[in-house]
C-alpha cells in the first residue's frame, strides 16, 4: 500500500458521518453509533496507555529482587489499578465498543444500532464510571488487588475501595446497555435477505458476547454492593468476624469474572475470521462450527468459574466439577482454532498488517489455551495457582488474544473509520514488534511460575531475576510496538492516502458503502442475496 | 508426591509442544504455500469437512479427559493424608507464620519437619485470607479466617525450601515468607528436645480446659451437661435436627465458637459462646486436647473422619 501515489485531487467532495457536522455539541450530543465508536475508541486509548504506565512501573520494580524503587504499599497499589483499568476500562469495552459499535449496524445493512441514545447513554456510563475510578486513584488509589477478594477489602485494607468499586459497578451497565442493543440490533434489524447463517462470524462473535455482557454483568454489580455494605455499614455477609463467609466472594466473583474473560476473548475471535477469510480469499473454514463454537464458549463459561477456587476450600467434589466443565470448555476453542487454520489451505494469501496480527493471534492464543489446560487439571493447578504461570497465562489469552485481535481489527477496518490508508510498512513492522516483545516478556513468566514465583510480589528471591529481567526487556519492546500505532494512525489521519469503499476486496456490507461512510450507512437499504465470504466465487475489486 | 505433579506437568508440556508446533507450523506452511500469485486467482471453494470437525472435536476431547483424569487423581491424593501423618498447626496472620508441634515446639516463619515422615497441616488465619504455598513439595492450600483447611506432604530429602504466601494479603504479601527445614529423624528429634522447654499443645489445651470449666459440663462419664469429649474425634454424632455430623477440626472449632449452632441430640444448648474469649493458638491447643481424649487413653484414636477442607460444614443457620 505504501507504493500508492497519494490521489492527486484529495478534495472531499462526498458529505460523510464525519463532516456532516462539527463542533464539540456534535460529537458529544451524537446519536450516530459511528461517532459513538469514535469517542469509545478515544477513551479507552486514553486508558489502555494509563494501565500501561502502571504496567511500566511495575515491571521496572521487578528488575531487581528487593523491592526497592517503590515501597510495597505502591507497588500493590499499581498492580491493582493495572488490572482495574486494564480490564474494565480497556480490555471489555475495547472491541464491543468501539469496532463493534462502528460496524454491527453496517455488517447487518442497518442505519445505526436499535437504541441509538441508549449507545451513548452508555458512553456516559462509561465515562462516569471512569472518572469514579480515576478519582480513587487521585486521592490515594486502591490496594486489594483487581479481584476485591475479602475479608482484606472488606475489612482490612485501608485504602479507596469503595470508589473504586463504585467506578467498577457504575461502567458495568454500560456494557450492558452495549449488550442489550447489539442483540436488538441483530435480531431485528437485518437487512433484506441477510439470514442468520448469512451473517459474518464477527457478528455471531457480538451476539454471545452480549448474551455474557447482559446476564453475567448484574451479578457483578451485586457483589460489589455487597462488598459496600459489609465494608461500610458492617453488614456481615464475607468476614467469618461477622458471621460471614469470605469464599462466598471468590464464587460471586468468578460468577461474573471467568465469563468477563469470554466478554474480552470472543469479539477477538469474531475480528480474527473476518481476517483471515478477506486475506486468504476462502470462505471461513467450518462456518457454522465456529458460529455455535461462540455460543457453546458463551454458555459453558457460565459454569466453570470454580476453576478459581481449586485451592481456596472449595470442596474437592465441586473441584471435580469444575475442573471437567473448564475442559470442556477448551472443546470450542480449539475447533475455532483449527477451523481458521484450515481455512488457509489452498487460499491465496497476502500478508497485509491485519494478517499478520491474525496469524500472531493464532500462536498466542493457542500457547494461551494450552497452558490453560494446565490450570485445569486439578493437582497441578494446586502448585502453579497463584503464581506466575497464571499470570502468563491470562496474558497470552487477553494481551496475545484479545490485544493483537483489536490492533488487527483497528488496521482493518481503520480505512473505512477514517477514509484514509495507515502506513502498511510501519504496521507490518510494528506486527512484528508487538509479537516478539509479547512473547519476550511473558514467555519468562511461565517458567517464573512453575518454579513457584508467586504473584503480586514486590519483592522475590534472588534466583528468579534473570527471567525478570528478560520479562521486563520485553516489556520495554512490547511498549514500543503499541506506540508505533498510535502515532502512525493519528499521522494516517491527515497524511494517509485516501481509501477507497473496499480497499481490501472485502466481502461484507461494510465494505458496499463509501470510507467513511455517510451518516446513513448506505444511500440505500442493501439487499443481501448471497453467503458470507464468498471470496472464491467471484473477484471482488478493490475499489 | 512432586514427582507426580511433575510428570504430568511434562505430559502437559508435551500436548503443548505439539498442538503449538503443529498449529504454527500448518499457518506457516500454508502461507507460503498458498501464498497470493496473482491478484486475479480465485482458489478452490472449500467451505468445510464434517469428517475433519468430528475429528478434531473428539480428539482434543479425549486428551482433555485424560488430563482431567490425571489431574483429578493427583489432587484427590493431596486431600487424602495417611492416617499416621504427624499434625502440625498452622497459624497465618499478617504478616507472619506460626506454627506449632504437637510437642509444643513453636516457631515463626520456619517450619522443622522429619524427613521421610507424612505431615498433616492444619491451618487457619487470624486475619484475611493467606495461602501456604511450599514450591518445592508442590502444595499450597488457602489459609481462612474462621475454619480449617489442611494440606499434607512427606519430605524426602533433607533441605531447606522456601514457604510463601500465595494469596494476595495487604502490604507485606510478598514478606511472608520463611522457610522448611527438613531433617533427618534423629537431627529433628535433637531439635524437638533442645530449645527452651515448652509445655506439649496437649498439656497447654487441658489447662485451657480446666480455666474455661470445660470439664464441668463436660465429664467423661457422660454424666454432664454436655456430651463427653472421649473418643470423639473422627466420630459421627446426631444433631438435634436429626442430621449427622462427622466431629472433625471444624466441627469441633464451631462447637466451641458459637456452640448453638449444632447441638448434639439430647443435650440443651446452653453452652456459652466462646467466640472473642479463646484465640486460634488457643483453639488447636483445645483441639489437640481433644483429640488425645481416646476412650482407652493410650492409644489416641485414629483420624478416620473426612479431611478438613475437602468437606465444606453447612453454612451457620
Amino acid at each position: 500500500m505504501s507504493t500508492l501515489t497519494a490521489p492527486t485531487v484529495p478534495v472531499e467532495t462526498q458529505e460523510h458521518y464525519l463532516n456532516s457536522n462539527y463542533g464539540i455539541r456534535s460529537w458529544l450530543l451524537t446519536v450516530d453509533h459511528k461517532r459513538i465508536a469514535l469517542l469509545y475508541l478515544a477513551s479507552i486509548t486514553l486508558f489502555f496507555f494509563l494501565g500501561g504506565f502502571f504496567a511500566v512501573l511495575i515491571r521496572l520494580e521487578l528488575l531487581t529482587p528487593q523491592g526497592d524503587m517503590v515501597q510495597s504499599e505502591t507497588y500493590n497499589k499499581l498492580f491493582t489499578m493495572h488490572g482495574i483499568i486494564m480490564i474494565i476500562f480497556f480490555l471489555i469495552p475495547a472491541i464491543p465498543a468501539v469496532l463493534g459499535n462502528f460496524l454491527v449496524p453496517m455488517m447487518v445493512g442497518a442505519k445505526d444500532l436499535a437504541f441509538p441514545r441508549i449507545n451513548l447513554l452508555s458512553w456516559y456510563i462509561y465515562i462516569l464510571g471512569g472518572l469514579i475510578s480515576l478519582g480513587s486513584i487521585v486521592v490515594g488509589g486502591v490496594d486489594t488487588g483487581w479481584t476485591f477478594y475479602t475479608p482484606y477489602s472488606s475489612t482490612y485494607s485501608n485504602s479507596y475501595v469503595i470508589a473504586a468499586g463504585l467506578g467498577i459497578f457504575v461502567a458495568g451497565f454500560s456494557s450492558i446497555l452495549t449488550g442489550l442493543n447489539f442483540i436488538v440490533t441483530i435480531h431485528k434489524m437485518r437487512a433484506p435477505g441477510l439470514t442468520w447463517f448469512r451473517l459474518p462470524l464477527f457478528i455471531w462473535a457480538h451476539y454471545a458476547t452480549a448474551l455474557i455482557q447482559i446476564l453475567a454483568t448484574p451479578v457483578l454489580a451485586i457483589t460489589i454492593v455487597l462488598l459496600a455494605l459489609e465494608r461500610g455499614f458492617h453488614i456481615g455477609i464475607f468476614d467469618p468476624n461477622l458471621g460471614g463467609d469470605p469464599v462466598l466472594f471468590q464464587h460471586l466473583f468468578w460468577f461474573y469474572s471467568h465469563p468477563a474473560v469470554y466478554i474480552m476473548i470472543l469479539p477477538g475471535m469474531g475480528i480474527i475470521s473476518e481476517l483471515i477469510s478477506c486475506f486468504s480469499r476462502k470462505y471461513v473454514f467450518g462456518y457454522h462450527f465456529i458460529a455455535f463454537s461462540s455460543l457453546g464458549i458463551a454458555v459453558l463459561g457460565f459454569l466453570v468459574w470454580g476453576h478459581h477456587l481449586f485451592v481456596s476450600g472449595q470442596s474437592a467434589y465441586a473441584g471435580l466439577i469444575f475442573s471437567v466443565l473448564s475442559f470442556l470448555v477448551a472443546i470450542p476453542s480449539a475447533i475455532k482454532v483449527f477451523n481458521w487454520t484450515a481455512t488457509l489451505y489452498k487460499g491465496s494469501i497476502s500478508y497485509q498488517a491485519p494478517m499478520l496480527y491474525a496469524f500472531g493471534f493464532i500462536g498466542l492464543f493457542a500457547i494461551g489455551g494450552l497452558t490453560g489446560l494446565f490450570l485445569a487439571a486439578l493437582g497441578l493447578d494446586v502448585h502453579l495457582h497463584d503464581t506466575y504461570f497464571v499470570v502468563a497465562h491470562f496474558h497470552y489469552i487477553m494481551v496475545g488474544g484479545t490485544v493483537m485481535a483489536y490492533l488487527g481489527g483497528m488496521h482493518f477496518w481503520w480505512p473505512k473509520m477514517t477514509g484514509r490508508m495507515y502506513p502498511e510498512g510501519w504496521a507490518r513492522f510494528s506486527a512484528l514488534v508487538v509479537f516478539i516483545g509479547f512473547n519476550l516478556t511473558f514467555l519468562p513468566q511461565f517458567i517464573l511460575g512453575y518454579l513457584g514465583m508467586p504473584r503480586r510480589y514486590h519483592a522475590y528471591p534472588p534466583e528468579f531475576q534473570v527471567l525478570n529481567v528478560m520479562s521486563t526487556a520485553g516489556a520495554s519492546i512490547l511498549g514500543v510496538g503499541y506506540l508505533l500505532p498510535m502515532i502512525y494512525f493519528l499521522w494516517s489521519l491527515k497524511y494517509g492516502p485516501l481509501a477507497g469503499p473496499n480497499p481490501w476486496g472485502a466481502t461484507g456490507l461494510e465494505w458496499r458503502t463509501a470510507s467513511p461512510p455517510p451518516t446513513a450507512n448506505f444511500k440505500e437499504v442493501p439487499i443481501v442475496t448471497e453467503e458470507p465470504y464468498e471470496y472464491s466465487i467471484r473477484e471482488i475489486k478493490v475499489v | 508426591m512432586a514427582s507426580d505433579v511433575d510428570n504430568l506437568y511434562f505430559f502437559l508440556l508435551a500436548v503443548t509442544a505439539f498442538f503449538s508446533t503443529l498449529i504454527a507450523g500448518l499457518v506457516i506452511f500454508f502461507a507460503i504455500r498458498y501464498r497470493r500469485r496473482s491478484e486475479v486467482e480465485l482458489p478452490e471453494p472449500i467451505t468445510g469437512s464434517t469428517k475433519l470437525e468430528t475429528l478434531w472435536t473428539v480428539i482434543p476431547a479425549i486428551i482433555v479427559m485424560i488430563i482431567f483424569g490425571w489431574g483429578a487423581k493427583v489432587f484427590l491424593s493431596f486431600n487424602r493424608a495417611p492416617a499416621d501423618a504427624m499434625p502440625i498447626y498452622v497459624v497465618g496472620k499478617q504478616w507472619m507464620w506460626k506454627l506449632q508441634h504437637l510437642e509444643g515446639q513453636r516457631e515463626i516463619n520456619e517450619l522443622h519437619i522429619p524427613v521421610g515422615r507424612a505431615v498433616k497441616l492444619i491451618m487457619s488465619s487470624e486475619d484475611v485470607i493467606h495461602s501456604f504455598y511450599v514450591p518445592a513439595f508442590r502444595v499450597k492450600a488457602d489459609v481462612l479466617p474462621g475454619r480449617y483447611t489442611s494440606i499434607w506432604f512427606k519430605a524426602t530429602q533433607p533441605g531447606e525450601y522456601h514457604l510463601f504466601c500465595a494469596e494476595y494479603c495487604g502490604t507485606k504479601h510478598s514478606g511472608m515468607i520463611g522457610k522448611v527445614v527438613s531433617m533427618e529423624p534423629v537431627a529433628y528429634e535433637a531439635w524437638l528436645s533442645g530449645g527452651p522447654r515448652e509445655q506439649s499443645m496437649t498439656a497447654r489445651g487441658q489447662t485451657l480446659f480446666q480455666n474455661f470449666s470445660c470439664h464441668t459440663c463436660h465429664k467423661p462419664d457422660g454424666s454432664g451437661r454436655g456430651p463427653a469429649l472421649e473418643g470423639i474425634f473422627g466420630k459421627s454424632v446426631t444433631l438435634q435436627t436429626g442430621q449427622a455430623v462427622v466431629v472433625d477440626e471444624n466441627y469441633l472449632r464451631e462447637s466451641i465458637l458459637s456452640p448453638s449452632s449444632k447441638v448434639v441430640a439430647g443435650y440443651q444448648p446452653v453452652m456459652p459462646a466462646f467466640q472473642g474469649l479463646v484465640n486460634e493458638d488457643g483453639l488447636v491447643q483445645l483441639l489437640a486436647f481433644i483429640k488425645s481424649l481416646g476412650p482407652q487413653a493410650a492409644a489416641p484414636p485414629p483420624s478416620t473422619g473426612p479431611v478438613p477442607g475437602t468437606e465444606r460444614q453447612n453454612s451457620k443457620p
